[in-house]
């Protein structure tokens, strides 16, 4: 089995910005498929500990979309936007609102780029523009706290293993 | 407030601070000098970047230096890593859907 591909990120301190790019070993109209397919999206999007639920999903110049997330115990995080541009297979434009922050109007504006690579593969590229610095650096928190839930999700599922 | 690294860094002038003591302590008035605004304005950055745990004052007679403590800004690169991770998390999932997309699609 080959090895998995590396995600890479940059955020600069004092920035507005976050990157992160991928390869996959799927020609570019198969993942932009995956991220532009409600069924599809839904399989992949969610951080693995909550399930994905799509309310609205139009992926086409001046469409919307919202998810929820939901954790074991029934919370919800929900997430909307609106869907700027759409060309397949090369590139989706649209802004990110995360609802569960104390105010509304913190919002991103989020490209996605599907490159071509030789061999079938494709390189993705996406980048979040925030509204400021402060912003940026809530979301990279946000995610820390749940890479933190999700690793001890991890633990829990190991010490489980070893009970069996 | 917050008062972690993220906002000692937020702002550009508390940057320039850093970089200004990153290997050479100053006091007060030597670091305001390379600034055009107000010393009390100065005052206010090294008193956030001192709450933040990015600076810390040491005594050398009536002086008072102030000294880069830059273990802390390490915490940043700590939370782009594990946001990293949540990404990553998810390509890997896509990978195996991608895989299945391959074979179930005739080229």
């Amino acid at each position: 089995m080959e090895t998995k591909n590396e995600t890479s990120i940059k955020a600069e301190p004092g920035k507005q910005e976050i990157f992160i790019t991928r390869e996959f070993e799927a020609s570019r109209e198969i993942v932009f498929k995956a991220f532009t397919t409600p069924e599809l999206i839904v399989q992949w999007l969610g951080p693995r500990e909550l399930k994905m639920r799509l309310d609205k999903f139009e992926p086409k110049a001046g469409g919307s979309y919202r998810y929820v997330h939901i954790d074991p115990a029934g919370n919800e995080y929900g997430f909307h936007g609106v869907v700027h541009e759409v060309l397949a297979p090369e590139r989706v434009i649209q802004t990110f609102e995360f609802e569960g922050l104390p105010e509304t109007g913190h919002v991103v504006l989020e490209t996605a780029r599907f490159e071509a690579l030789p061999g079938n593969r494709t390189r993705l590229s996406m980048q979040s523009v925030f509204q400021s610095v402060t912003d940026r650096d809530g979301m990279l928190q946000a995610g820390m706290e749940r890479g933190v839930n999700d690793s001890h999700s991890r633990l829990d599922e190991l010490f489980a293993k070893e009970l069996v | 407030m917050r008062r972690d690294v993220f906002q000692a860094i937020a702002d550009p002038t508390r940057r320039e601070i850093i970089n200004l003591i990153a290997f050479n302590p100053l006091n007060l008035n030597a670091i305001a000098d390379n600034f055009e605004v107000s010393r009390p304005a100065i005052s206010q950055h090294i008193k956030i970047l001192m709450e933040c745990g990015l600076i810390n004052i040491k005594k050398q007679g009536r002086e008072r230096y102030c000294e880069a403590s830059l273990q802390q800004l390490n915490e940043v690169s700590t939370w782009i890593e594990k946001y990293r991770l949540l990404w990553a998390e998810k390509f890997d999932r896509l990978d195996g859907l991608l895989n299945k997309m391959k074979n179930d699609t005739p080229l």
